[in-house]
């Protein structure tokens, strides 16, 4: 260890100084820290951490305020007034908020457990170096990845199909991510052959030991692509842009644009800005509700599958 | 093996990947082989089928459409703008998270800064109306302060920073994942050995950190230069209207609103084609660079 540089300062407060200093963590052979390099670092992370959570902050504040308050502010609210639920209770009463929520999660559902099933079984299917035919059909997968069809003839696919307003135009055409199918596949592959070797010689066949055996021991790895599938189907608008015309089947994200950002008044919907006597909430909260309500879901999945990013992503991106 | 036994033995694993197959062939492949529209005079009612074929002549027509060239010319200057000013954060911030030493404090960061990835461009757009905007958070201070008129979200000027701006708060945080990947491989033996040859902390990033990066940076920075034409359709059909066409046309969007606005579907089937094979020929070729200057690339990835 290199000794202190501070000679003034006597030696028993100095291994104390340097002690707290250097924290626990710190390599032995590493220099001191530089306090001021230090509070510099730790100004810049707490502001990249404030430059993502305000923005949270106000939003969510402002849709559990009163139109009085947004009125006092200006704008986005930052310190608490009255705060009710009003703007939820409006938002979800019925209307086509509420329709588009239901949209959304139904979509989302279907659409999360088709797309993970199929691309668990491509994935293991792949899996098994030298079994029949599993480059050329790797071969199918990667060249979607590099080159894609195009906007026009694949509206126009869907189109031909019938499947314009139907919820499986939102579901069908990107149901198989060939990203996501590479990751699991490369998990896959990092087990252990000789496990799934043993499996096999008791006799059991293909699906038992995909079942048995490779699911429950790649958990991490399907919660992270079930989450990309998720957050994927939950945050789709274009498709529905593209091939959903009748505004009650939109999903939410869809109504999100139209009414919060682009200021379109709904019909139906309980959200327009025609202020209620009552002191019903409108403008600002409401649309801001509608935006929490879009982030929710994303925000109660998102602390389970996050800690498994490391395990499951990163072997995936790097090794795959 | 005879191929018999070997049919029976994998049959399983063919049966698993057939339903991916399957949508793979119909949503991704079936579209490939739509693009034969580009070379007819298409009409939805005729079909592909009895559509007469007219040669190039939309290709024609995309070539020498000015509005086509503006938004190339578009779409190369917003991914220049982010290869300068976002490709460099997810790195800088890796590193300076990396230099986190309390675990606690690192992976709270870090499941703080992947937050923003998942949310949609909508929402993150309107996010930044809410701030930005004429009616928005700062606009509000500043009238409060006396100056009017602040709002950024309409300022064709700013509009490409604005933008940049938009990318690196949603995705610059869930960017470094991969390089906290890489920097974790990185054996700290050499670290220590460094110090003993006296290399201070910036010396050792330059000699230790920054080589142990290299493969991931060459890798990203290939994928991001093939995906060159691809710049945030989502994000700017969403600020189309509220910025100005002039600004904000890129291919993907021109596409859009040449086909399915404007029922020119030949054209912009053509148009789109012409950016499909020119992304793919760009890709192909930055491996290539790659390879010459002794990189993996991107295809070892692929075909391990």
């Amino acid at each position: 260890m290199s000794s202190g540089k501070r000679g003034c300062i006597s030696v028993l407060s100095a291994s104390a100084y340097r002690k707290f200093v250097r924290g626990g963590n710190r390599p032995v052979w590493e220099e001191d820290p530089n306090p001021a390099g230090l509070a510099v670092k730790a100004l810049v992370l707490v502001a990249i951490v404030a430059a993502v959570l305000f923005p949270l902050y106000t939003i969510v504040l402002t849709s559990l305020s009163s139109q009085a308050d947004v009125t006092r502010a200006g704008g986005l609210v930052t310190v608490p007034g009255t705060l009710s639920l009003a703007a939820y209770e409006q938002i979800l009463s019925g209307g086509i908020v509420t329709r588009a929520t239901l949209v959304s999660i139904g979509v989302t559902a279907v659409g999360t457990v088709l797309s993970t099933v199929v691309s668990i079984l491509a994935a293991y299917g792949m899996s098994r170096p030298g079994s029949l035919w599993h480059r050329p059909i790797l071969f199918v997968f990667l060249v979607t990845m590099f080159f894609g069809a195009g906007m026009i003839p694949t509206y126009l696919l869907v189109s031909n199909l019938g499947l314009i307003d139907s919820y499986w135009s939102l579901i069908l055409p990107t149901a198989v991510s060939a990203f996501n199918v590479l990751i699991l596949r490369s998990f896959f592959m990092g087990i252990d052959r000789e496990i799934l070797d043993a499996a096999r010689v008791d006799g059991a066949n293909d699906w038992l030991v995909l079942g048995r055996i490779v699911l429950p021991m790649s958990k991490a790895a399907i919660a992270v692509v079930a989450l990309f599938y998720g957050v994927g189907y939950w945050n789709a608008f274009f498709n529905a842009m593209l091939y959903i015309n009748d505004n009650a089947k939109w999903p939410l994200q869809l109504v999100l644009r139209s009414y919060v950002l682009q200021g379109v008044t709904l019909p139906g919907s309980g959200t327009g800005q025609v202020d209620v006597d009552d002191g019903a909430v409108t403008g600002l909260p409401v649309k801001m509700a509608v935006l929490v309500l879009a982030v929710i879901p994303v925000l109660l999945v998102y602390p389970f599958v996050q800690r498994h990013f490391t395990k499951g992503v990163i072997l995936g991106a790097i090794k795959g | 093996m005879a191929f018999r036994t070997r049919l029976r033995r994998d049959g399983a694993l063919l049966l698993m990947t057939l339903p991916a197959v399957v949508l793979l062939a119909v949503f991704a492949y079936v579209p490939m082989l739509g693009n034969v529209i580009a070379w007819q005079d298409y009409s939805p009612y005729t079909g592909f089928l009895n559509s007469p074929f007219v040669g190039w002549w939309n290709f024609e027509r995309v070539f020498t459409n000015p509005l086509f060239l503006d938004a190339v010319v578009n779409t190369l200057i917003i991914s220049a703008f982010q290869i300068v000013l976002f490709f460099p954060v997810p790195i800088a911030l890796a590193l300076l998270l990396h230099s986190v030493l309390s675990p606690a404090v690192r992976t709270t960061i870090q499941s703080i800064v992947y937050l923003p990835h998942f949310f949609s461009w909508v929402i993150v757009v309107t996010i930044f109306q809410q701030i930005f905007g004429g009616a928005g958070y700062v606009a509000g201070r500043l009238r409060e302060a006396g100056s009017a008129g602040f709002d950024l979200m309409t300022d064709p000027d700013t509009f490409y920073l604005l933008i940049t701006a938009q990318v690196v708060w949603k995705d610059a945080g869930w960017g470094i994942i991969i390089f906290l990947a890489a920097l974790s491989t990185v054996n700290p033996n050499l670290y220590e050995a460094a110090v003993v040859d006296g290399a201070n902390r910036w010396r050792r990033m330059w000699h230790v950190t920054l080589p142990a990066l290299r493969p991931v940076i060459v890798l990203l920075l290939i994928l991001r230069l093939g995906d060159s034409l691809t710049v945030g359709f989502e994000q700017l059909i969403l600020q189309r209207n509220a910025v100005g066409v002039g600004v904000s046309e890129v291919l993907d969007t021109f596409v859009y609103h040449q086909g399915v606005i404007n029922g020119d579907w030949a054209f912009a089937a053509a148009a789109g084609l012409v950016k499909g094979i020119v992304s793919l020929v760009l890709v192909l070729a930055a491996n290539r660079v790659a390879h010459v200057f002794g990189e993996a690339g991107v295809y070892q990835r692929a075909e391990r």
